[in-house]
């Protein structure tokens, strides 16, 4: 069974009663780009939060690499090689993109490696090729305040890469972005892909038909169903959750 | 560009500027030692010599405070429990002076013999450790009972300040333990065969406390700069953000609020044998704001602005209440409100980001064009220069 | 053992109900707004003064006048600190908003002024500040009719404010030099001050062999009437309703049209007005001074860290336990029920004082927070990020 990357059994979390995520199961080879589709509240963030140790499962389990999950924190996870992008880029503003970048890179996380760290050649040598891979060499010693939406987003991609995962979770990478910038990501994301599994979450439509090979549409805390993005578009319970019925469209 | 071959060049700018730190404050610490003092002598305010080391020693708890507060993000308003835990420590080895009698005071409550947590008090050593260490741990514990379970913020801000109250009453409470609301006294008490209050004695602190000031911003400037200054200033930029990239901030938060504990001890130490006693007004509310405010006067986030702000607002404070002692308290909230509304980055703040500017304004009437990054430092203005010396080289 | 232990409980509740009566405007303030008002103690202060000076103006009147003189001084003291609270929201804090830790710093600064004030307000004082507001904001006032005001502004500023300070602190001189004592006399002093309960607050109800005092009884009552009140408010009411969605989702309330900085305002207003009552009602107890309020500060935010943000009644749970803990540890009553176990009988009695009570308090609220870290009624639901 462990020849899965990620797999999530059985998976409930629950609110206060409300329940976000219900009897859920996925699974994700190594390699492979999966994209989650679904619409608003259909738990797609929890998924994410779930997977990465910020909320706990109320039952199942979440087994990464042929462990489970369960109590582990957020950067315990993380350093088992799970790199988590928000929706909002989220890069620490008052660092320069390369420092931003040398943060997630350095592999001694513990007290000591930073107190007395220093970054090593090939540390150095990674982060000046991701800066290029990110289209950031220029403006690598400026604060990252000052760079732009787009920019921003591709340094946390890029510092996500730095952290150097086996699984990249990534929700929303091209929301607020121009269409070219979405390609840029898009072409990013699929370079990417070479190497490492991922799963994207996106509402762009357009851009998941770009990066796409197999889609997952979550639905009410459920995956609702799988397939590649014809399939998908074709299946009348999708048009059903997307679209609704004629006669309840406001509904949703 | 080749990140390769600009490397080396990087480092030995940077080493060079660290000559250059460490010359500046060495010319800083003779000056402190041996122009100053004699000055305030012959213009006879010897008084002020005084009044300098203890403000020195407090600019050590200053660059604590700095440290958690301006890089970390971590506002502490019990800052006065360690000041006070470490000034305790000394002033108890100094009680037990010369050869470990029991104090006067322990007669006025019937204490016949020494309590137990009293007698390591007697050894020197000891007492220098336990002056420094017993706050850092202290520190250490709290701080990971309430980041643990991610109480950030105001709520941590709150809780010192109950921590710091707490401490108050009980120190406030024990006269048996430790002479109450009388505090001890350091001034009377012997260390090496002299009178603490001596002015020979108190010289020899004054020197100390230069030093270990110059040794403390050494300490921060190691601690801030690096990987661990970057990731500090990560912490406070985007906490949750450090946790997914695989750092435990508990852990990192912790240790910088111990550190910056275990300097308020040192500070504490050095300030009591300076004013000759420790009481628990030194856990005074108004006390371990007042902290807070000098780091914000000098400028967050900058160690120099921390020691400038201490000495600056101190003197204010000793020139106000001398001259017209109801203003100060005027004087001093006024302080908070505008350094706050008007000052957020404190005097080094506004020199980096407008000093430069105004007082060329004020020279040549003239400002400089300030887009943001001005059209000189824009990357991208000189990215597409290179890009066009490129072609044309090319072409 | 029995009467020891009603008492006891009694004396917390009624410790409690101060305690809840203090933290129900910081409750608001904080829980609804995110605003730490260190000065919040100050209120309270300025409250209590409130009442020592309706209370010597009905002295004049005499007889029911003054029987009833606590009433006016409710009102008079919840209009005096809610226009306080006014003007400080307008003036300082909402510049603040979204950067709480400079709030905290910058109304402690409000904290220490308003103690240095009452320390030394006088006729002199009073005549100074409201001529240098009339000068300066007037001027400020005048010339922001004049169409280039935001080139001239810092000019304006650099000038009027030297010019009207100094003319204030002449005027403040020689009205001093001519009046002599009756012009620079301190109002109130750095002494505390002494409010006199009205007759039929004195003495108490004799239940067994000791005594429910009426002020306190009275203190109780106030309390459950202010929090009803508040709930009836914010629950009921127009603007209850545009506060709790302010404090909800403040951009889309601006968007539907909800004047935001009117209901800031306002709650900050409500805030600071129940912390003028919590003082009038802290001045029957003991006696008024200017560190009157530095003692409930921070007793009164350990109350809300306990019982959670936005929630009224884990304020009111919060304060009764912590009151009630607080009376039974510090009195020693808990180490005499307990005489029978030695160990733990002399354990508490160690603790037996109010202020060594407080030590054990704490220690317990952060043993507590270690189980429920966001109080005992956290906000419930979904955040985004964070």
């Amino acid at each position: 069974m462990s020849d899965k990357i990620l797999q999530i059994e059985n998976l409930t979390v629950s609110f206060d009663g409300f329940k976000a995520i219900k009897n859920l199961n996925f699974s994700l080879d190594p390699g492979e780009l999966r994209v989650i589709i679904g619409p608003n509240g259909a738990g797609k963030t929890t998924f994410l939060d779930t997977i990465t140790g910020k909320t706990q499962p109320t039952i199942g389990r979440v087994i990464f690499k042929g462990r489970d999950l369960r109590g582990l924190k957020e950067y315990q996870i993380a350093r088992m090689g799970i790199g988590r992008k928000f929706q909002t880029p989220r890069v620490y503003l008052n660092l320069t993109p390369r420092e931003n970048l040398e943060l997630s890179c350095n592999r001694r996380k513990n007290i000591i490696g930073a107190v007395f760290g220093k970054p090593t050649t090939a540390e150095r040598r990674t982060v000046g090729g991701l800066l290029e891979t990110i289209g950031l060499t220029h403006k690598a010693d400026i604060q990252a305040a000052l760079l732009s939406h787009g920019e921003k987003q591709r340094l946390e991609i890029g510092m996500l890469v730095a952290q150097s995962p086996d699984l990249l979770l990534v929700d929303e990478p091209v929301a607020g972005l121009t269409d070219e910038e979405t390609e840029k990501v898009g072409d990013l994301l699929m370079a990417l892909a070479e190497s490492h599994s991922i799963i994207v979450i996106e509402h762009d439509m357009e851009f998941v038909r770009q990066i796409a090979r197999q889609v997952t549409v979550l639905c009410e805390g459920t995956v609702l169903c799988e397939g590649t993005m014809d399939e998908v578009q074709n299946d009348p319970r999708v048009i059903e959750v997307y679209l609704g019925h004629q006669d309840e469209d406001e509904a949703a | 560009m080749d990140i390769t071959a600009t490397k080396p060049g990087f480092d030995w700018r940077k080493r060079r500027f660290l000559l250059i730190e460490g010359a500046i404050v060495l010319a800083i610490i003779l000056l402190l030692i041996f122009v100053i003092p004699p000055f305030l002598v012959s213009i006879g305010q010897a008084f002020r010599v005084n009044l300098l080391g203890r403000y020195l020693a407090l600019a050590i708890v200053a660059l604590g405070i700095d440290i958690i507060w301006g890089y970390t993000g971590i506002l502490s308003l019990g800052h006065g429990l360690f000041f006070a835990l470490g000034g305790y420590a000394l002033a108890m080895y100094l009680q037990l002076q010369p050869d470990g009698q029991l104090p006067d005071f322990f007669s006025l409550y019937g204490v016949e013999s020494l309590p137990i947590f009293w007698q390591p008090f007697s050894s020197l050593p000891f007492t220098i450790f336990a002056a420094i260490i017993i706050p850092t741990v202290v520190a250490a514990v709290l701080g990971y009972l309430v980041f643990r379970n991610r109480i950030r913020g105001v709520y941590f801000a709150i809780l010192t300040q109950a921590a710091l109250i707490v401490f108050f009453n009980f120190f406030n409470g024990q006269q048996k333990l430790i002479n109450g609301t009388n505090g001890l006294k350091t001034d009377t008490a012997t260390i090496f065969g002299q009178t603490v209050g001596s002015s020979t004695v108190q010289w020899s602190f004054y020197m100390l406390t230069v030093v270990l000031l110059a040794v403390a911003y050494a300490l921060c400037r190691w601690l801030t700069s690096g990987r661990l200054g970057r990731l500090l200033i990560a912490i406070r930029d985007d906490e949750p953000r450090v946790r997914f990239t695989g750092y435990d901030p508990t852990a990192f938060k912790v240790l910088v609020f111990a550190a910056s504990a275990g300097l308020a001890g040192m500070s504490g130490a050095l300030y009591t044998v300076q004013s000759g006693i420790i009481t628990p007004k030194a856990m005074d509310i108004a006390f371990s704001i007042e902290m807070v405010i000098w780091v914000a006067v000098g400028g967050r986030a900058s160690l120099i602005g921390a020691i400038l702000g201490t000495l600056i607002v101190n003197f204010a404070k000793s020139f106000l209440s001398e001259k017209f002692p109801e203003v100060w308290l005027f004087f001093q909230g006024a302080l908070f409100l505008i350094v706050v509304t008007v000052l957020p980055g404190g005097l080094v703040g506004w020199v980096r980001s407008q000093g430069l500017d105004y007082s060329r304004t004020l020279l040549r009437g003239k400002q400089r064009v300030t887009t943001y990054p001005s059209l000189e430092e824009d990357p991208d203005v000189e990215y597409e220069r290179q890009d066009l010396t490129n072609r044309k080289s090319d072409g | 053992m029995l009467s020891g232990l009603l008492d006891g409980i009694f004396s917390g509740i009624s410790i409690g109900s101060v305690l809840l009566l203090a933290a129900l405007g910081l409750a608001i303030v904080f829980g609804l707004m995110g605003v730490i008002n260190m000065a919040h103690g100050e209120i309270m202060m300025l409250g209590a003064y409130t009442t020592f000076v309706v209370q010597n103006v009905f002295k004049g009147f005499g007889g029911v006048w003054f029987d009833l003189y606590i009433f006016f001084a409710l009102i008079a003291a919840f209009i005096v600190t809610a226009l306080f609270g006014l003007v400080l929201e307008r003036g300082v804090i909402r510049y603040l908003y979204g950067r709480p830790l400079e709030t905290l710093l910058a109304t402690w600064g409000v904290s220490l002024i308003l103690q240095q004030f009452v320390r030394s307000v006088s006729w002199v004082l009073v005549i100074g500040i409201v001529l240098f507001c009339l000068l300066f904001f007037g001027a400020l006032k005048f010339l922001s009719r004049r169409p280039d005001f935001d080139r001239i502004r810092n000019w304006v500023i650099t000038i009027m404010l030297p010019l009207s300070a100094a003319i204030a602190i002449v005027t403040g001189i020689v009205i001093g030099q001519t009046y002599k004592l009756a012009a620079t006399k301190p109002w109130f002093g750095a002494q505390n001050v002494d409010v006199t309960a009205p007759r039929w607050l004195r003495g108490g109800l004799p239940v067994g062999d000791f005594q429910l005092s009426y002020a306190r009884i009275f203190i109780i009552v106030l309390t459950i009437t202010c929090v009803v009140a508040v709930y009836l408010f914010l629950n009921r009411s127009a603007w209850g309703l545009r506060i709790r969605s302010v404090t909800q989702n403040r951009s889309m309330s601006a968007c539907l049209g909800i004047p935001t900085q009117k209901v800031d305002a306002l709650t900050f207003a409500l805030g600071s007005g129940l912390a003028g009552i919590a003082g009038c009602a802290v001045s029957l107890l003991g006696s008024v001074g200017p560190n009157t309020g530095q003692n409930y500060i921070v007793d009164t935010f350990m109350v809300v860290v306990v019982g959670g943000v936005g929630k009224l009644v884990g304020s009111i749970v919060a304060a009764m336990v912590i009151g009630t803990a607080t009376y039974l540890v510090g009195s020693g009553t808990l180490a005499n029920l307990l005489e029978p176990v030695k160990p733990l009988a002399d354990f508490f009695t160690f603790f037996a004082t109010t202020s060594m009570a407080k030590v054990m308090v704490f220690a317990l609220i952060v043993v507590f927070l270690q189980f429920r870290p966001a109080g005992l009624f956290p906000q419930k639901g979904r955040t985004v990020d964070a």
